[in-house]
């Protein structure tokens, strides 16, 4: 029984469109307000798209769920102005330790880069994340999140889409440019559509319980393998706000989920893992069994697909909603260019392009791990087991113990939108990967780069001096439409250009060192703030050819489909 | 970096009877556990992945 936390029931407001003669039309339809579509629905108002969200239920998840939430989400969300509230909540780790029968194996630390906004990870239950993303709707008025209403048919066609929608007190018809679904792993459009998401079903099912402890654990993840008060299978302990504990324990195939949920036969369970003097109670337990699967394709005309609707992997590694939101992020400003006729249609494709690939980098990461935790056979059990003894001693051992990669953004190196680099750098970052933040003042206040990055595009660059040629470069890049322009570097700016562009300053040195910035060290960002080509030389006419490149123009499609497209918009 | 599969043991009788002498006193699953972690030590020594691939390929080819 959950007793730290109630969910709010959200009201159902009867919407004009159900009393409307003819179907009304939307840019922009969600199907699901999850964590998916919530945050697609903020970045769109980010770019000023109108939207329509539809969820079935009345409001947020039914269990923790998602707990894990790592730096990739959190600086999305900081663009969407919701991380503050998440990670104020939020339980900030950065320590674990992994158990093999009785003994501890060892102990790790993430050791992450100083210097950043935002911690690695946070864990929060995904109701809280959840709550925190429909204030957040609320706040724009352009939002208009429907509860209570599901979306029962759909026709869709090469270029439209009209659903209907049932509601408490009728239906509707509605149509759209673009129907966004975020409607989870048993996505009701894809069915209806007679789309699948196909991949494997781990024979295995594992109990996921919420205790409440007055014990004080540290904040740590503990994660066992063979445990004597659980012998032969896995557990895992991790912290979330509220003194709630999430616990993992692995069941094995054979086991019965009707049964195990039962109260009596968890609760000696979890008294042995935590120990006999231990006061708890349990908040919310079920029983899963895990797949990794995705769909084909994500588009099918003009549906698209988010989140676990499109992608779903085992929770090892924390890749269901952080993936998700790396999808929504990729996803909106193509389909926002596409609308606002500043980008062709071939654009949104990639998101199908870029999206497969960090759906198949989670969906390989997550099927390892949950190899190593529940082998598959005799022999890789005992490969399994003399990793953890060896693991033990030996430092190279702890490589190979896999209870989860955690949640890295994909890097889309090979990404079409990027522009190819043919400059030396000394810097890990690169064409296709998301930017590492650092501490800068902005005409003198503390901040930090990512505040000045996403949106729009972006470009970064570096001047030791600022002479008449550098001068004409920077005035004709601030001839570039919808291109914000910083400039960093001890070069001084020239009263003609200080109108144009953010005076950016690297206060402790990361800045310099991350991007391994130099006189006229350019970079260029897209909307969604990864780097889509940087360079040794600023040079306007390279920017504005890489910009293009990256909002699709030279993708290799028919002259037909670069027809642009324009539509209402919010100003 | 290719696998070495020309003589390379500066003492291939000595590691022989070294490797069957770890043995002797195991039963198979003491022994199957011990080549678990002979394997996992000296595929951490090579470090290539082309080279274990090669010998991966090898080992399960010849079966």
């Amino acid at each position: 029984m959950q007793k730290t936390y109630t969910n709010p029931v959200y009201p159902y407001v009867s919407s004009a469109d159900l009393h409307a003669k003819k179907a009304v039309h939307h840019p922009v339809v969600i199907v699901g307000a999850g964590p998916g579509g919530l945050a697609l629905a903020i970045d769109f108002a980010s770019q000023g798209i109108r939207t329509v969200i539809l969820d079935d239920n009345n409001t947020v998840s039914v269990g923790s769920r998602a707990i894990c939430f790592a730096k990739r989400t959190l600086e999305i969300m900081n663009r969407l102005g919701c991380a503050k509230r998440m990670i104020d909540k939020g339980v900030t780790w950065d320590h674990g330790k992994v158990f093999f029968k009785e003994e501890r194996v060892y102990d790790f630390n993430l050791l992450n880069e100083a210097d950043h906004q935002i911690p690695a990870f946070i864990n929060l239950q995904q109701y809280y994340f959840e709550e925190y993303l429909v204030d957040k709707v609320a706040e724009y008025e352009e939002l208009d999140l429907r509860w209570n209403s599901k979306v029962i048919a759909i026709d869709s066609r090469k270029d439209s889409t009209e659903i209907r929608v049932a509601v408490p007190d009728g239906e509707y018809t509605l149509t759209c440019d673009y129907l966004v679904c975020a409607d989870g792993s048993n996505s009701g459009v894809r069915s209806m559509l007679g789309l699948e998401s196909k991949g494997q079903v781990f024979q295995d099912r594992f109990l996921i319980s919420d205790v409440v402890m007055k014990a004080n654990f540290p904040t740590e993840r503990w994660f066992w393998f063979d445990p004597p008060f659980h012998p032969n299978q896995s557990a895992l302990l991790h912290k979330q706000p509220d003194n709630v504990w999430r616990i993992d324990l692995q069941l094995g195939w054979d086991a019965d989920p009707e049964h195990e949920q039962q109260e009596h036969i968890i609760r000696p369970r979890i008294q042995a893992m935590l120990g006999p003097e231990v006061e708890f109670e349990i908040e919310w337990a079920s029983v899963y069994t895990f797949q990794c699967r995705k769909m084909d394709h994500f588009i099918h005309n003009k549906v698209l697909f988010v989140g676990d609707a499109a992608h779903q992997v085992s929770p090892f590694g924390a890749r269901g909603a952080n993936g998700c939101i790396q999808s929504v992020e990729n996803l909106v400003w193509k389909v926002a260019s596409v609308l606002k006729g500043q980008a062709p249609q071939a654009l949104i494709e990639t998101y199908n392009t870029e999206r497969q690939q960090g759906a198949k980098e989670n969906i390989l990461n997550s099927t390892r791990a949950t190899d190593f935790i529940t082998p598959k056979n005799h022999i890789s059990r005992v490969f399994r087991d003399q990793t953890l003894r060896l693991a033990k001693n030996f430092a190279f051992a702890r490589t190979l113990v896999n209870s989860g990669r955690l949640s890295t953004p994909c890097q889309y190196k090979d990404s079409p939108l990027s522009t190819v680099e043919q400059d030396t750098f000394d810097s890990p970052l690169c064409a296709g990967s998301v930017p590492k933040d650092a501490p800068i003042a902005v005409y003198d206040q503390q901040d930090w780069l990512l505040n000045q990055l996403g949106t729009q595009f972006v470009v970064l660059v570096s001047l030791d001096i600022i002479g008449p040629e550098e001068t004409s470069e920077i005035m004709q890049l601030s001839n570039i439409q919808n291109l914000n322009i910083l400039v960093t570097g001890p070069g001084i700016l020239p009263d003609v250009i200080k109108s144009k562009v953010t005076r950016i300053d690297c206060t402790k040195g990361a800045l310099v060192a991350r991007y391994d910035l130099k006189h006229k060290t350019t970079y260029l960002f897209r909307p969604d703030q990864i780097i889509s080509g940087r360079w040794r030389e600023c040079l306007s006419q390279t920017i504005e050819k890489a910009m293009r490149r990256a909002l699709g123009f030279e993708l290799d499609t028919d002259v037909s489909d670069r027809q642009t497209k324009t539509c209402e918009v919010l100003t | 970096m290719r696998l070495k599969t020309e003589p390379n043991l500066s003492e291939p009788d000595r590691f022989y009877q070294a490797l069957i002498d770890v043995h002797r006193e195991l039963n198979p699953e003491q022994s199957e556990c011990l080549n678990a972690r002979l394997i996992l030590l000296l595929a951490n020594h090579i470090g290539h992945m082309d080279v274990l691939s090669e010998a991966l390929k090898i080992a399960e080819e010849i079966e």
